[in-house]
């Protein structure tokens, strides 16, 4: 009886770890093939039978792209904007959201009707009067142009993930701090803030995230080599004559170590703020 | 006395909660005049673009009416870019949401230890932390004609030489609807496992104490405590899903023939490919239309939530 039983563990054990397996070969293949391709030559990219570690490994991707100026500038550029956006973000998001969470106002029920949907407008639909828009306020092809543009997109969810967030913390905290004088600007960055940090590394990561993975505003904002962003690099690689495939998987690899460190670091944040606006409590 | 010291205090109550009550106003001020300038007013500009004729290209645009819209109505293209998003769309949301329950329940067991869970969770998770960009060049990359998957297609019989799949009409949405199923279910399952997480563990205990089977315990206690998280990120990804474009740009650009092309590229490609800035806009705003429908029914749904 108990061996039968130890056996049906046993089972089940050995099918859930198959189970496992064949989804990590779904999920992870591609992205092991990408690395596995960054350190082949151009030539060895389609070679047939296919070889996952190649017997000319080399590094060659990864320096001809980091000794480039122009695509160094292209990851310098996506650093600039997304680190900008980042900061900005939380710092009206956190001003925002306090509004929400700790005062009564006569319009805060359409304010925060507003925020919750404007997250449904379609990025294409705001593109072509960007456009004309940016050209005429001087953003166009600018830093600034493509930082205001991106917090459109990125202030909503960060109010209402922050708006959330607050709403957790009692509110005798910073009453108490108002009580003893302290101004509701002091109340909030003094008492509020420092508590919050957790909830706003969430907002940061989701927001960097949301930055540094733009496509569409940036090929249509920018017009000029320095001003481009990484996934434009990216395309821009792909555009020539010529495949550079492992340049390509080098440059993706480079691309993504900003957010899988973040992941890596921060895993419990980003799965709490990644599933803060689903997962309400 | 007391009438004195009433109206003394009095003006400055008024003041103070004067300022109050614009306090808070003050506080989102800055959001405000973002959303202002860069949200409000380009919907009013687009919105009075698809109005007019030549927009951009003319510096005298006509007041046209709602020609526009009949023009792109009418766009033979136009039915084929509605059912390849309507497929793209609803074929990815309920892929995204099984893989997404599947891997989350595989990775909420309690038969392996937590670090090979843990391990299966960062492998499972990869997807998600690529960009659009880098995901459509890898893609490329492993469907190419020469490329490893055919060559494990071809290597086990299943086709004769290798597929251009993103290049040959009957297979080219296929692909992409694919990629962006790969590109897509992380998303969920980080959410369906957090999910998971959250039911107490006694109800299960109860549930097997009763005899429930695991199919049981799946369809009457699992899926109801999931039901909220699942309606969310599915509206939720009805939305951006429908609204994909890098995607779709990058790996096939709505072609061959336009074999995928979607609402979204249907629009970029009206207003830069083909400088139509006026019907572009039409196209947009009635995109925009649909959005704010599927928009409005998430908040209620959010709203009747709470």
């Amino acid at each position: 009886m108990v061996a039968t039983k130890r056996r049906v563990h046993l089972a089940k054990k050995t099918g859930l770890f198959i189970g496992l397996l064949i989804g990590a070969v779904f999920a992870g293949f591609p992205v092991l093939w990408m690395a596995s391709s960054s350190f082949k030559s151009n030539t060895e990219i389609f070679a047939s039978p296919p070889k996952l570690i190649t017997d000319n490994f080399s590094w060659d991707a990864y320096t001809s792209i980091l000794t480039d100026p122009t695509k160094v500038r292209f990851f310098i550029n996506s650093y600039v904007v997304s680190l900008s956006v980042t900061v900005l973000t939380l710092l009206i998001a956190i001003l925002a959201a306090y509004a929400f969470s700790r005062f009564e106002f006569r319009f805060k029920k359409p304010l925060n009707m507003i925020i919750v949907s404007v997250q449904g407008v379609p990025p294409i639909t705001l593109l072509i009067p960007y456009f004309g828009l940016m050209v005429t306020l001087g953003l166009y092809n600018t830093y600034l142009g493509l930082i205001l543009t991106y917090m459109v997109f990125t202030l909503p969810y960060a109010i209402i993930m922050m708006t959330g967030y607050f709403n957790t913390l009692p509110k005798e905290l910073d009453e108490a701090a108002r009580v003893d004088g302290a101004s509701a600007m002091g109340a909030l960055w003094r008492i509020l803030v420092p508590i919050s940090i957790p909830g706003i590394v969430s907002v940061g990561i989701y927001t960097f995230m949301i930055s540094w993975n733009e496509f569409l505003f940036a090929l249509t904002l920018t017009r000029t080599q320095d001003m481009r962003t990484v996934p434009i690099g990216i395309q821009l690689l792909m555009g020539q004559n010529s495949y550079e495939w492992n340049q390509m998987m080098a440059m993706s690899i480079l691309g993504c170590i900003p957010v899988l460190l973040l992941f890596l670091f921060f895993q419990r944040f980003f799965i709490g703020g990644m599933t803060a606006g689903a997962v309400k409590n | 006395m007391r009438t004195t010291r009433t109206t003394g205090a009095e003006p400055r109550t008024a003041a103070k909660s004067l300022t109050g009550r614009l306090t808070p106003y003050g506080f989102i001020s800055p959001t405000a005049a973002l959303l202002f300038v860069l949200m409000f007013i380009p919907i009013a500009m687009v919105m009075g673009y698809s109005l007019m004729d030549n927009v951009i290209t003319n510096k005298h645009p006509e007041f046209v009416g709602l020609d526009n819209y009949v023009k792109v109505l009418s766009n033979g293209v136009l039915p084929t870019a509605v059912l390849n998003t309507a497929i793209f769309t609803i074929v990815s949301v309920i892929a995204h949401l099984v893989l997404g329950l599947l891997f989350a329940m595989m990775l909420n067991t309690k038969l392996l230890s937590n670090l090979t869970t843990g391990l299966f969770r960062v492998i499972y998770v990869l997807p998600w932390l690529f960009t659009v960009a880098i995901i459509a060049i890898l893609w490329r990359l492993l469907l190419n004609p020469n490329g490893v998957i055919n060559y494990v297609l071809v290597g086990l019989g299943i086709t004769p030489t290798g597929i251009e799949w993103l290049s040959t009409p009957g297979t080219a949405l296929l692909a992409v609807t694919f990629i962006n199923i790969w590109a897509g279910y992380p998303f969920y399952m980080v959410s369906l496992l957090a999910g998971l997480q959250g039911i107490p563990t006694d109800l299960y205990e109860a549930a097997k104490v009763d005899g429930a089977s695991a199919l049981q315990q799946f369809w009457h206690m699992t899926l109801p405590q999931l039901k909220p998280i699942i309606i969310s990120m599915s509206l939720l990804d009805v939305i951006w899903t429908s609204q994909q474009f890098a995607l779709i740009w990058m790996t096939t650009g709505g072609g061959p023939i336009n074999a995928t092309e979607m609402l979204s590229t249907f629009t970029y490609k009206l207003a830069f490919s083909n400088y139509e800035f006026s019907q572009a806009s039409a196209s947009a705003v009635l995109l925009l239309i649909v959005s704010t429908v599927l928009a409005y029914v998430y908040a209620r749904y959010q709203k009747a939530r709470e």
